[in-house]
């Protein structure tokens, strides 16, 4: 608890800068990340991350310098030549892009590790610290860094508002964009350039391999909480800016922890969490959302099923007995209990001492459901020239489905009809 | 008019096929006699494809059953050949056309076990049945589209299979190619086999078919060519929007229904 | 399927080092197995979300790794004192320590390098899978369609495939890391993919372009002193850009001019 109060006091200069540096990392390259999924380009972000490497370290050679615009410049512009060389592989070959990014990325990799280690080996005082872009130091950001990013941060959320719009069409149909007129090969350029710009800076805080999430992984989790663009990018910069948080707070609390695995776990965390609970959208909110069907189906069934006895006689008012509706249809004894107390509760049968009674409401229900079922009969044979002994088990789902409206059409194409294939007459 | 068959060499019962529970076919209940020629008709996204493949059980079906010769379709995979849509492989892939046509081989084989010379000898043949001799060392690549589909077809030629589901082995070849081809479908009738062809030109389809299957997202007609091949029926397939239908499907995907009520 | 095998080639870390943490050894087998156990996880875990979560199938790739080596490194920071396995060997390798890590059998025989021990062991069972194989993998990868139409397992191959994906990586990683394995893996195929049409030829071009890479790859390191690893990557992308550029009749240089598909 003490930590905690001391961590978001944010006393600590030390504290401050990293807390800060992860955040802005983690929101820019949050935002930026929206656009490549969109652009069903996830993974040139990773082939960008390990293309920095050679860049650095020739920035170092040439330099011998670690300053750091002059690293991220030698980033850039190795980051920036992977993507050329991915789009250019994959326009004037037959090679696919997944395997263009797999090679760029290994080879842009490869190279950088070797200069890398001829760097160390040369015995270069000055070397030391390079390392830092494999496996990230957000622990150890200083002042300096701190500077580069936030400059690097505003400027990507600030040409991301700028060219919402532009951005946007780009990613939803780029053909109809070009249509309109849109640059759309400067607007690809825009943005594989704030790809560039968010690896090249998120990647000193949790390193080459671990990259690849900053951008993806925050864009994947707000994709599943809405369908709105602007929020999806504000949510994503929430889901990256709380990792960094979490991930700064744990590698406080347990110095020996590194932060930038802890960002991506955390994130990733709340992106498998996302997929599987995410409402609509989510594993389990569809599994939910069968499940209600299946009640539903089952209830109306059963007041179907009373009224289908109720049609009989006719009357609807008449008690039922469970065994009388159990002996018309197979439905477990207990499940059938369970649905007639539910429809009890929601006003639609009346238990009576002996038995089971149709409300009016409930008539009405069953009722309808009949109806649709009639109709769906007669539709598939009128319209689709199916027998009418394969009618039923297509009607069964079907009647539990129809909207009103597609009700009323339903009976417009059908001529208001009375008889169903079956010659039972259509309520 | 749908016309059923006694002994059918494909018999469809009730067959209900969904992509993401949206149903694309509704209730096809479909027989076809032995040895026919037999053409599918439909217009684009009519669900001719899907409607071979489920046949082949190559998809997940929602309701209904296939049976080929009267057996399960696991039984008789042996004796069924496939010719994919063209478009449905990489045509860039580093493989020369006898390979591709030595796949026919591979059903029989069975796991782990290499092509023999009978192997190699069947699948030169079948080449030559198809006029592509000359080309058995030429890679797929360097093909034009009615060669791959000559190719295709040698590959299901090597297969000597008794019945062939074709998906458009016509769409996009030479004149030259396309008399070729049925040619050679027409030896395959007279040996007995039966042909079933994915096919979406109106005006060959009457000279080329014995027994035509209309189709739209449900069957509109199946019947003798002569039969079906009428101004009605082929409006009923081409014309008329089924929006009530559509709108089903749509639903019953967004709301993940259950295409069938479980029992 | 490049970049499938990019995923595992991070994934397996956890599987490693859990392996490690069981063991208490740096012994070859119970970490094949770890890494192939979690290789199978991992393909299995993309297919997962892409299929019943509906994520996007890039982004599920992408998901699955880091979230994977995020976890396989932080376990390395756990248990620092206890896992001889540091983030840098992981990433890099160092080919150059494999005759330092002799086998000594327990009568004190030095049967050699153990790693280079275990290379041969993979690579046979390999060279075996792919023998017996090659029918199948063929098949699958050209026409899967066809290939289940005559009753071959697409997603059966498909798993077996990447087995064998988690079992090179794994093999290697202690020689090159696991970065550099892509390069390996997807480097020396496509160059071989450009100069050749043929599949067999591909194979062979491509464990050629491979064994080259190794060769000029090692002197280039000794020249300049640097990683091992490192170099041969940088070879493997210095063959395929030559290929690129300069392939009989694919190199968009010297491209000739292409056949024309004959007429009948
Ligand atoms: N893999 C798939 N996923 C979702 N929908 C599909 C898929 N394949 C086909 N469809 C849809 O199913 C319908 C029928 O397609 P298809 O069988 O290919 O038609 P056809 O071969 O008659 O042109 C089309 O509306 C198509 O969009
Ligand atoms: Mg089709």
């Amino acid at each position: 608890m003490n930590d905690f109060v001391e961590f978001f006091s944010f006393s600590d200069t030390n504290i401050r800068y990293v807390t800060l540096g992860s955040v802005l990392l983690a929101s820019s390259s949050a935002v930026v990340g929206c656009f490549t999924l969109l652009r069903k380009r996830a993974l040139v972000g990773d082939a960008v991350a390990h293309a920095v490497l050679p860049g650095v370290c020739l920035a170092f050679i040439l330099s011998g310098t670690k300053n750091p615009f002059i690293l991220l410049l030698g980033a850039f512009v190795t980051g920036w030549l992977s993507l050329v060389a991915i789009d250019f592989i994959t326009a004037r070959s037959r090679i696919k892009e997944d395997t263009a990014i797999g090679l760029v990325l290994s080879v842009f990799f490869g190279v950088g590790i070797l200069l890398l280690t001829a760097i160390q080996h040369s015995g270069n005082a000055a070397q030391s610290g390079l390392d830092k872009f494999l496996f990230g130091k957000a622990a150890s950001l200083v002042g300096e860094d701190l500077i580069a990013f936030a400059i690097v941060a505003v400027l990507l959320l600030v040409t991301t508002i700028i060219f919402y719009k532009e951005l946007t069409l780009l990613c939803f149909d780029q053909a109809y964009a070009k249509t309109i007129g849109f640059p759309v090969r400067l607007l690809e350029l825009l943005l594989t350039t704030l790809t560039v710009f968010a690896v090249v800076v998120g990647i000193q805080a949790v390193g080459v391999v671990l990259m690849a999430a900053m951008l993806i992984t925050p864009a994947a989790a707000a994709r599943f909480w809405t369908d709105k663009l602007s929020l999806m990018l504000v949510l994503a910069a929430l889901i990256g800016a709380f990792s960094g948080v979490a991930g700064a707070f744990v590698s406080y609390t347990a110095p020996a922890m590194p932060t930038g695995p802890w960002i991506v776990l955390i994130v990733s965390m709340i992106a498998i969490l996302s997929f599987a609970f995410a409402p609509k959208k989510g594993w389990v909110s569809r599994l939910l959302r069968q499940r209600r069907n299946k009640t539903q189906i089952l209830e109306e069934n059963l007041l179907k099923l009373m009224y289908q006895l109720g049609e009989q006689k006719p009357n609807y008012d008449a008690p039922r007995q469970l065994h009388e509706l159990l002996e018309r249809r197979a439905i477990p004894q207990k499940e059938a209990k369970a649905g007639l107390k539910r429809l009890q509760n929601q006003g639609y049968v009346e238990k009576l001492p002996s038995g089971w009674k149709l409300s009016s409401q409930g008539q009405r229900r069953g009722e309808r459901v009949v109806r649709l079922h009639r109709l769906w009969e007669l539709y598939l044979t009128q319209y689709l020239h199916l027998a009418s002994d394969h009618v039923h088990e297509d009607a069964e789902t079907i009647e539990h489905i129809i909207t009103p409206e597609l009700e009323q059409k339903l009976i417009e194409e059908l001529d208001f009809p009375v008889m169903d294939p079956h010659s039972a007459r259509i309520p | 008019m749908i016309l059923q068959v006694d002994n059918p060499v494909v018999e469809v019962h009730d067959l209900t096929v969904s992509y993401d529970r949206k149903p694309v076919l509704w209730g096809i209940d479909l027989t076809l006699p032995a040895g026919a020629l037999v053409g599918v008709i439909g217009p684009n996204g009519a669900g001719k494809s899907t409607m071979i493949k489920a046949m082949m059980d190559l998809l997940p079906v929602g309701s209904g059953y296939v049976r080929i010769f009267d057996k399960p379709i696991d039984e008789v995979r042996n004796r069924i050949s496939y010719v994919p849509q063209r478009e449905s492989v990489d045509w860039d892939f580093p493989a020369s056309v006898f390979d591709v046509v030595l796949m026919g081989s591979y059903g029989k084989l069975g796991l782990f076990k290499r092509p023999r010379k009978a192997d190699k000898d069947a699948a030169m043949e079948a080449l030559n049945k198809v006029g592509m001799q000359a080309f058995a060392d030429r890679q797929i690549s360097q093909l034009s589209g009615g060669q791959q589909q000559r190719v295709f077809l040698a590959r299901a030629l090597a297969q000597d299979a008794d019945i062939y589901f074709m998906d458009e082995p016509f769409a996009g070849v030479d004149i030259a190619t396309e008399t070729a081809i049925i040619e050679l479908l027409r030896t395959m009738r007279e040996q007995g086999k039966t042909v079933i062809v994915v096919h979406h030109d109106l005006q060959s389809a009457n000279e080329y078919f014995d027994w035509v299957v209309l189709l739209n997202m449900r069957l509109v007609a199946s019947g003798p060519t002569e039969h079906i091949l009428t101004q009605e029926l082929l409006e009923q397939t081409y014309g008329g929007k089924l929006t009530v239908l559509t709108k089903v499907g749509e639903l019953l995907r967004k709301q993940e229904f259950p295409s069938r009520e479980a029992k | 399927m490049a970049m499938v095998g990019d995923a595992i080639s991070h994934a397996v870390l956890p599987g490693i080092v859990i392996a490690f943490l069981l063991t208490g050894s740096r012994d070859s087998v119970p970490m094949l197995i770890g890494a192939g156990l979690l290789g199978v996880l991992t393909t299995f875990l993309i297919e997962f979300f892409h299929r019943y979560a509906r994520v996007q199938a890039d982004a599920s790739i992408g998901v699955t790794f880091t979230w994977l080596f995020a976890i396989g490194i932080i376990l390395i920071s756990v248990f620092a004192g206890q896992v001889d396995l540091d983030q840098d060997c992981v990433l890099y390798g160092e080919i150059a320590y494999v005759p330092l890590d002799l086998w000594i059998t327990e009568g004190g025989l030095s049967l050699g390098p153990g790693t280079v021990w275990t290379l041969a062991f993979v690579t046979i069972l390999i060279l075996l899978f792919i023998t017996f194989g090659y029918k199948e993998l063929f098949l699958t990868a050209f026409d899967p369609g066809f290939a289940a139409a005559i009753g071959i397992s697409t997603t059966a191959w498909y798993y077996s495939l990447m087995t064998a994906v988690s079992l090179t990586t794994v093999a290697s990683f202690e020689s090159v890391g696991a970065i550099l394995v892509v390069a390996l893996l997807v480097a020396p195929p496509a160059t071989a993919y450009l100069l050749t049409d043929k599949f067999k030829n591909m194979l062979l071009l491509s464990v050629l372009a491979g064994i080259i890479a190794s060769v000029a790859g090692y002197y280039l390191a000794v020249w300049i002193d640097g990683s091992i690893a490192g170099a041969i990557a940088t070879v493997t992308g210095i063959e395929f850009t030559l290929a690129f550029l300069f392939s009989p009749s694919r190199g968009i240089l010297l491209k000739r001019k292409q056949l024309q598909p004959v007429q009948h």
